[in-house]
């Protein structure tokens, strides 16, 4: 196959559904639990990261609940403060860290290479398993314990609270390792399994975006187990490391823990914007406007990205040339989220766009990574975040970036790759319907958390002066719209499963490389041999030099 | 225009000298902010408008950005950044760095409350008095998590840690009373652990610290130890700061009645002087100085003298430590008779 | 079974092209793993350093109270041993199982050695209850500081502890394997990746042992 997939692709007979797939390949429990198929395993991620974001948002409708009067309103103090440990805790670790490289990753990056496998099979499978043990540890740790220390697990509130959170920690440790093989596995994948002509310039984007977050997971994620060890031997032992009383030090653990946690934001958003990168070159049907800078940029994050995590500490008692220095830096992670953002916009130039549901998560993410991202260049310029560090303003900001363009990422990519995935297309207006309800209803529940930050009201807050009460009850208003955008897709997508129409190879008209297998693909993956004469992203046909190179540049 | 942003965007109102400041970069941020994200949604929309799909097959030209555009790309939001980040650095060392006339106030967080100790002796919970229009610098601690002193109205925010001192300052402008609120997660309570700043004319906050002087309020237990025991104390902080220091042993290496050096500096008019280190650098010998010194003696040691201060951090309470730092503040040599020579302990 | 006794290697994992190929993943995969367990380390050392900036007499005297007989022994006891895994793995390139088994078998002793020599120490230490934090109740150390000296000193040990008797259970796993001949100049790579494991947790030790020991 050397031609460039046209776009008459839609316009041939019904296609059929293959006979043999990796859907088929094996049916008995047995074959998915012991299974080394990359497919299989991003299957297997998909229904922990789904029960992940399932459980996150029960927990988070109920912190809305309860702020919904200023008083105490269905729960106790000591519930609420459980519930947004909870909402934190399971949303970072089950969902979004492992979803996006977890599922999508897992189940194109092979294909996007040209590869049959990632390096490591049994140790993708393996992953999947110690995360399932650690989220179900860190649960269990979490209903029976109690632990309410905010998943950020300051010390000494941490090491002194009276709730068990030792299997927590645990728990997060034990995810951490994890999210360590997956890491790994990518980037040896990326490094030695490229089939001949996938050269580092013809890599599609997503790969770019998935192999800087590797970097960052396998190279922060071992402090963040460090740390997590360290509290919890100080909570069971009173080793005293991180207590003043015993010439510990407090400050100590802000700068362990945000060394990964800071970086960890861009293990959440960086494989989000590699699907954008993907998504919107196929619904424009355009070549991608700077292919090297937006790679690039994405390796510029993850870099900058290790070196901004004093910002988390501007009000603890920072010197002032150290506030500057990380604040500076932080800036850099603007400008190069920036450039992505332009090229992006300049994709949709002169493109031919059609309106589908991942276009209007496009939409949705351009303006919330906008929008969050420069709140997060605002809070990063000191004198304002003395005004908002702990505040709702921060909230509104992270979830802008951690909900706002991670979930519309991840909801993208679902639609994008559902009739590949599954090999049957989601009714679209349905689909439509729930992303004009989501986009929506996620404005209406995080702008006012803006306003009450602005109006200084902190986070965490079980209980709030009278004066917040109309902002937070239209914040809860939007949640519940959320929430209903959410059961739509759940429903439409179960019965697409089943009774979708049938999707075909490419129902997208897309020249991304994954297109050129069956839907869905066989358990070796292709069915031909594919030659990689064209770049990712190429949709018009360019002169000869060019094409060689992959891409004018 | 200021009062109509503010309201929009839902602020408190402007209540120190620093508000001002921090709103008016606030505004110009936050308007960079909307417009560029209304921009980019609109301008997306735009092309979706003008170049939405008109038939299937329909194909494409191939673009790639200019280097110009790649240039533009990165200076334009760079440029903006960087001026932010100019203002904001300046405003943020500003608020760090108190002036030298500010008035001392000791805050100390404490599960679930916040406890204010003046120098000259008066002490409250939860409510904190300061005049109008005087610099006032608040020297916060914590007796055990971490909290963190917050006054909206005041746009200022400071944590609260167990063992060391932070500080911030701030003016105020207005009379009136400002909400406090702890915005570090202090455990059950925290959405409860609420304070107040009063401010007051100048004029009758004096009268007002003079009325807690003669002891019409009665007195609170700020300088509780650990053990919860309340310490009634006879007199003022320096005092209190005295009998610590007795007790702990530092005046057998540190003379406070004469400037003569023993094993250590003498603390005579220590307080605000410059003081050279061993490695040649020169620091101010101010409050932070002071308590780190206790907290961890040999990271600046003063030229002319070994390293051999052993360190307090865990022996001393936040409290003791504020209690020495004012009896040090109180030893100058132009009436040091009447600072140690007074009344025993 | 080859000629010269050895097993056939295990067949090529269906998506690798070349055993080149698979050889540089497995490598470049331990490599990588090895870089994660550095930076597990460089937090401790980070708490070490910090500490040791906020409590340099405590520092000191802790020091002195370890033993440095018992850390010497401990050290050469590592190093020879890293010496023995480097000629295993020489072997095992050649095909040499029984020699490599032998030498492993001695690397794993050593290591147990290693542990011994630190239960001996870690003994002392409880006796004198020279221990972390609340624990801590020992009269030599004067200076404050001390019971954060010893939770860096039993965290960073314990650790280490916990990484050689992983490391022990490797060379074990892959002497047995040299027992079976499984090793040839084709396929050698358990050797080479367990005894890069070793050769970290080495490493880790000579990074320790001054710290701790000497400064």
């Amino acid at each position: 196959m050397t031609a460039p997939i046209t776009a008459a692709a839609g316009t041939q007979p019904a296609p059929e559904f293959p006979k043999k797939s990796y859907l088929n390949d094996g049916t008995t429990i047995r074959s998915w639990l012991l299974t080394h198929d990359h497919k299989r395993i991003a299957l297997l991620y998909l229904v922990g990261t789904i029960i992940g974001l399932f459980l996150g948002g029960i927990f988070a409708m109920v912190i809305r609940l309860e702020l919904l009067t200023p008083g105490p309103t269905i729960i106790e103090a000591l519930t609420y403060n459980r519930m947004f440990t909870l909402h934190g805790l399971v949303m970072i670790f089950m969902f979004m860290i492992p979803v996006i490289p977890g599922v999508f990753g897992n189940f194109f990056l092979p294909i996007m290479l040209g590869a049959k496998d990632v390096a490591f099979p049994k140790w993708n499978l393996t992953s999947w398993y110690v995360y399932m043990a650690g989220s179900a540890l860190m649960l269990w740790g979490l209903i029976t314990g109690g632990a309410d220390t905010g998943w950020t697990f300051y010390a000494p509130y941490s090491t002194t609270t009276t709730t068990n959170i030792t299997p927590v920690l645990l728990g997060v440790f034990i995810i951490g390792f994890s999210s360590i093989l997956t890491g790994l596995n990518f980037i040896v994948t990326i490094h030695t399994l490229r089939a001949p002509g996938v050269t580092w310039f013809k890599m599609p984007l997503f790969v770019w975006a998935v192999y800087a977050t590797s970097i960052i997971q396998v190279l922060a994620t071992p402090v963040l187990g460090l740390t997590t060890l360290l509290v919890s031997a100080e909570h069971a032992f009173g080793f005293g490391f991180f207590d003043p009383a015993r010439g510990g030090d407090p400050i100590l653990f802000q700068h362990l823990f945000w060394f990964y946690s800071h970086p960890a934001v861009y293990i959440m958003v960086l494989p989000s914007m590699g699907v954008i990168s993907e998504v919107i070159c196929s619904v424009a049907r355009k070549n991608i406007f700077g292919y090297k800078m937006i790679a690039m940029s994405s390796l510029g994050i993850a870099f900058v990205g290790f070196f901004a995590w004093g910002h988390h500490l501007f009000t603890s008692g920072q010197s002032p040339f150290d506030a500057g220095a990380f604040a500076a830096i932080s800036m850099l992670v603007g400008v190069f989220t920036a450039i992505k953002v332009f090229n992006w916009v300049g994709t949709l130039y002169k493109g031919a766009i059609s309106f589908t549901a991942p276009f209007a998560y496009i939409c949705g993410f351009l303006f919330f990574l906008v929008f969050g991202g420069m709140t997060g260049v605002a809070l990063a310029t000191v004198s304002l975040d003395v005004h908002w560090q702990d505040t709702y303003f921060v909230v509104a900001h992270f979830h802008f970036i951690m909900v706002g363009a991670v979930i519309m990422g991840f909801l993208a990519a679902l639609h994008y790759w559902f009739p590949k995935m599954f090999g049957r297309k989601y009714p679209e207006n349905w689909a439509l319907l729930a992303a004009g309800l989501i986009v929506l209803g996620f404005n209406a529940t995080f702008i006012p958390q803006f306003l009450l930050g602005n109006a200084g009201m902190p986070r965490r807050y079980y209980e709030y002066p009278e004066r917040f009460t109309s902002l937070n009850v239209a914040s809860t208003a939007g949640a519940s719209l959320l929430a209903f955008g959410f059961i739509i897709i759940a429903i439409y997508l179960a019965i697409a499963l089943k009774h979708g129409e049938v999707a075909g190879r490419n129902p997208w008209g897309s020249t991304g490389y994954e297109w050129d297998t069956p839907s869905p693909p066989p358990t070796e993956n292709f069915d031909k041999v594919l030659v990689y004469d064209r770049g990712p992203h190429e949709y018009s046909d360019i002169p000869e030099d060019h094409a060689k190179v992959g891409h004018a540049s | 225009m200021n009062e109509l942003m503010r309201r929009l965007l839902f602020l408190p109102e402007q209540a120190s000298t620093f508000a001002e400041d921090v709103d008016h970069l606030h505004y110009f941020v936050i308007t960079v902010t909307m417009v560029a994200s209304a921009a980019v949604a609109l301008v997306a929309i735009a092309f979706f408008w003008k170049y939405r799909r008109r038939h299937e097959n329909q194909s494409t030209p191939h673009i790639s950005p200019t280097a110009g555009f790649e240039v533009l790309a990165i200076s334009v939001p760079l440029a903006f950044f960087l001026l932010w980040f100019a203002i904001g650095f300046r405003d943020f060392v500003k608020v760090s760095s108190p002036p030298p006339d500010a008035m001392d106030v000791y805050v100390m967080g404490k599960q679930w409350m916040w406890k204010f100790a003046y120098p000259e002796g008066p002490s409250s919970i939860g409510v904190l008095h300061v005049p109008a229009n005087r610099p006032v610098r608040l020297l916060v601690t914590s007796r055990d998590v971490i909290h963190s002193i917050f006054v909206p109205a005041f746009r200022i925010k400071i944590d609260a840690l167990p063992g060391r001192y932070t500080e911030i300052w701030f003016t105020a402008t207005k009379t009136g009373r400002y909400q406090i609120l702890c915005t570090e997660y202090c455990g059950a309570q925290h959405s409860k652990m609420w304070g107040e700043v009063v401010v007051m004319a100048p004029e009758a906050f004096d009268e007002w610290l003079k009325d807690q002087q003669r002891g019409l309020v009665s007195r609170q237990d700020v300088l509780a130890d650990e053990t919860g025991q309340i310490t009634t104390l006879q007199g003022s902080l320096a005092q209190w700061g005295k009998q610590v220091a007795v007790a702990q042993g530092c005046l057998r290496c540190h003379n406070v009645d004469s400037r003569e050096p023993a094993t250590g500096p003498s603390w005579v008019d220590l307080y605000q002087q410059p003081t050279k280190l061993t490695d040649g650098r020169e620091i101010i010998a101010d409050e932070a100085y002071l308590t780190e010194s206790m907290m961890e003696p040999t990271v600046k040691v003063v030229a002319g003298f070994q390293p051999l201060m052993p360190n307090y951090q865990g022996k001393l309470s936040g409290a003791d430590a504020a209690a020495i730092v004012e009896f040090i503040k109180s030893l100058r040599s132009d009436r040091t008779a009447q600072a140690t020579g007074g009344e025993d302990q | 079974m080859t000629p010269e006794g050895w097993l056939e290697p295990p067949p090529l994992p269906h998506h690798y092209e070349t055993e080149e190929n698979h050889k540089q993943a497995l490598r470049f995969g331990m490599w990588l793993f090895l870089g994660t367990e550095v930076l597990l380390f460089a937090g401790i050392f980070v708490g070490y350093f910090v500490f040791r900036s906020y409590f340099p007499e405590a520092f000191e005297q802790a020091g002195r109270h370890l033993s440095l007989f018992w850390g010497t022994s401990n050290t050469l006891v590592l190093l020879t041993s890293s010496f023995t895994v480097a000629t295993a793995h020489y072997f095992a390139e050649h095909g040499k199982n029984r020699n490599a088994f032998w030498l492993l078998m001695a690397s794993v002793v050593m290591g147990a050695m290693f542990l011994c020599i630190k239960g001996i120490e870690y003994h002392d230490k409880f006796e004198e209850l020279a221990l972390p934090g609340k624990f801590f109740h020992y009269n030599e150390i004067t200076a404050p500081g001390g019971p954060i000296f010893y939770v860096v000193y039993f965290f960073a040990t314990g650790l280490h502890a916990l990484h050689v008797i992983v490391g022990m259970s490797l060379l074990t796993w892959v002497a047995v394997r040299c027992w079976r001949k499984e090793f040839s100049p084709q396929y050698y790579a358990p050797v080479e990746n367990a005894g890069l494991y070793w050769h970290l947790v080495d490493l880790v030790w000579i990074f320790l042992y001054p710290l701790l020991y000497l400064v």
